[in-house]
């Protein structure tokens, strides 16, 4: 087979290409020239993960959904109950939080990935209502309103504690990022992830060439509840809160907006949405306390009237433009 | 000897519209059948419930012997079933090598696999290229579906379905909205297709229907009217009467 046949340039476009580490780079370069804003930059880091466990369910397995705040709530909950009644030790907090962020998307997941288009799209909210009306309830548990006190969390691996300005958490957050990047990366060029498209973009067929379509969207949306469990977890671990405020109907949408605003589908619209987000956001708070939001929503509304796609969308014409002159 | 594809007495109903009815049929191993009927005859509905989109109201599916009725798609298809679509059902955003390889990877089994990329299984996609040299589509394996003139989309419905190695493969009319020119290319695909493959083709074309099948079923309001050889279908005069008299006039 010639090095430049349809089946060499497939195998090829699966593989890992260099301007893939870029993200990595910038993290890397960042935690040295930006080392005042190392806890943003955290925020950031758990901010990329939630995105990207929301692009593998939309933007690849095309599940419209508005309750990936559910799963980011119960990681970010479990998290925080295991510290306060088992022990503060982080890693394995993450994966309480994983665990039991994948029991919910399992349970739900296997009731309404039954339905499709706007009933789906309403049952995940309801999921996420049900879950934030019912943490607020148990006071007793979750801390309701006040959220959950008493988080405190241990040095990670028992040696690196977490520090005033941020440099622990950050690094923390950096490698469990690159770790579920890793992962999801492997998972979106597998025969599995491919399937994912294939439903995203013709499910009747799926169904015509023998795809157990139910079952692998099960699948990947437990998988990405446990990411979103994770992301969750993250952020209980390194602010040592939790507020009603993670299950929040305001969580689902801002994570859409961030990876709409990158690009759905492509694996670092996550990171391109979230950074551009969260440092527009600090920024335009600062300037302007009272609208911010308004700035934010103006940035939104001219990525969807002239970059669809997303801000990479807009890159991948640009490039296309530049190449055919 | 087992047929490859057989219904008994199946039904369908949307209330008090019968959509098929009674409709006992028989598709023998490497046959090359045709099923034609009128607009509106339930031919589509036909495939639907034999590849398990509808549901049947009565009766029985059987696909080489084992009664596949309440199955869904998915096991039909691992049992041997392949069907096209009367109008492209195709992975448009993706290439025509990626539409054909989801084919082969998921009849390999391999369509769950997590852990390896897709570009690690070569013999996969080789095996879908193959299929694409074979239809004579290899040119355009890098190409975007959506960037396909409309009768190589058919080219690609009808790879997709091989990709799957069916035992029985339904072609729901796959000349149709084909210019003359490259429906010639259809017609040479579907009669190299291997003989151990029961053909069922749905079509109107009747120059492609007596050229290609071996035995002709024709429906008519759900029911089948006459079923029989080609020469013995054209001259019945029930036949004519209802289609191609129908044709004829109209």
């Amino acid at each position: 087979m010639a090095a430049d046949s349809p089946v060499a340039q497939l195998i090829r476009a699966h593989r890992l290409r260099p301007t893939e580490l870029l993200p990595w780079l910038a993290a890397v370069v960042a935690y040295f020239v930006f080392a005042s804003y190392l806890p943003l930059g955290s925020q950031i880091l758990i901010m990329i993960l939630f995105a990207l466990s929301l692009d593998l369910v939309l933007g690849y397995a095309g599940i419209v959904t508005l309750g990936q705040a559910a799963f980011f709530g119960v990681g970010a909950y479990a998290a925080g109950i295991y510290s306060v009644h088992v022990t503060g030790e982080p890693i394995s907090g993450l994966l309480v939080g994983a665990a039991a962020a994948a029991v919910v998307g399992l349970v739900s997941g296997a009731i309404i990935l039954r339905t499709s288009g706007l009933t789906l799209l309403m049952l995940t909210l309801a999921v996420t209502s049900l879950l934030e009306a019912a943490a607020n309830d148990a006071t007793s548990i979750t801390g309701g309103n006040d959220g959950l006190q008493g988080v405190a969390i241990n040095p990670i691996l028992g040696r690196f504690d977490f520090d005033l300005y941020g440099r622990t958490a950050y690094l923390y957050c950096l490698s469990i990022l690159f770790l579920a990047w890793l992962f999801v990366r492997g998972l979106v060029h597998s025969p599995f992830g491919q399937t994912l498209v294939g439903i995203r973009e013709n499910v009747v067929r799926m169904h015509s060439i023998g795809v157990p379509v139910r079952r692998r969207l099960l699948t990947s949306y437990t998988i990405s509840a446990a990411l979103a469990g994770i992301a969750g977890a993250l952020l209980t671990q390194t602010t040592q809160f939790v507020g009603l405020t993670v299950l929040s109907f305001e969580r689902s949408g801002e994570i859409l907006i961030m990876l709409v605003l990158g690009g759905t589908g492509r694996l670092y619209g996550a990171f391109v949405g979230a950074t551009v987000y969260m440092i527009a956001q600090d920024q335009l708070a600062e300037a302007d306390p009272v609208f911010w939001d308004f700035w934010i929503g103006l940035l939104l509304v001219l990525i969807v009237l002239f970059a669809r796609g997303g801000i990479l969308g807009l890159g991948d014409r640009l490039v296309l433009r530049f190449r055919r002159r | 000897m087992t047929a490859a594809l057989q219904t008994v007495g199946l039904a369908k109903r949307f209330g008090a519209l019968v959509v098929a009815n009674n409709i006992d049929f028989r598709l023998e191993p490497g046959a090359r059948h045709a099923l034609i009927g009128p607009n509106g005859a339930g031919k589509t509905t036909f495939v639907n419930l034999i590849t398990g989109r509808l549901m049947p109201s009565a009766g029985r599916i059987l696909l080489n012997g084992s009664d596949v009725t309440v199955l869904p798609q998915a096991e039909r298809v691992k049992r041997g079933l392949g069907r096209t679509f009367q109008i492209n059902s195709l992975f448009k955003g993706l290439s025509v090598l990626e539409n054909v390889s989801l084919a082969v990877t998921e009849h390999a089994g391999l369509g769950g696999r997590m852990f390896r990329r897709m570009g690690a299984r070569r013999d996969m996609l080789e095996r879908a290229f193959g299929l694409l040299e074979r239809l004579g589509i290899a040119d355009v394996a890098g190409l975007q579906v959506k960037h396909l003139p409309y009768g190589k989309q058919r080219l690609v419905e009808i790879a997709i379905a091989l990709g799957l190695r069916p035992s029985v493969l339904l072609l729901d009319e796959p000349a149709a909205g084909v210019p003359s020119s490259e429906s010639r290319i259809i017609l040479e695909v579907i009669a190299q297709l291997p003989a151990s493959v029961a053909v069922l083709i749905i079509e109107h074309d009747m120059d492609l229907v007596f050229r290609f099948a071996e035995r002709i079923t024709v429906l008519v309001q759900g029911a089948v009217l006459v079923a029989g050889t080609a020469a013995e279908i054209a001259a019945d005069a029930r036949v004519r009467e209802v289609y191609l008299g129908e044709r004829e006039h109209g």
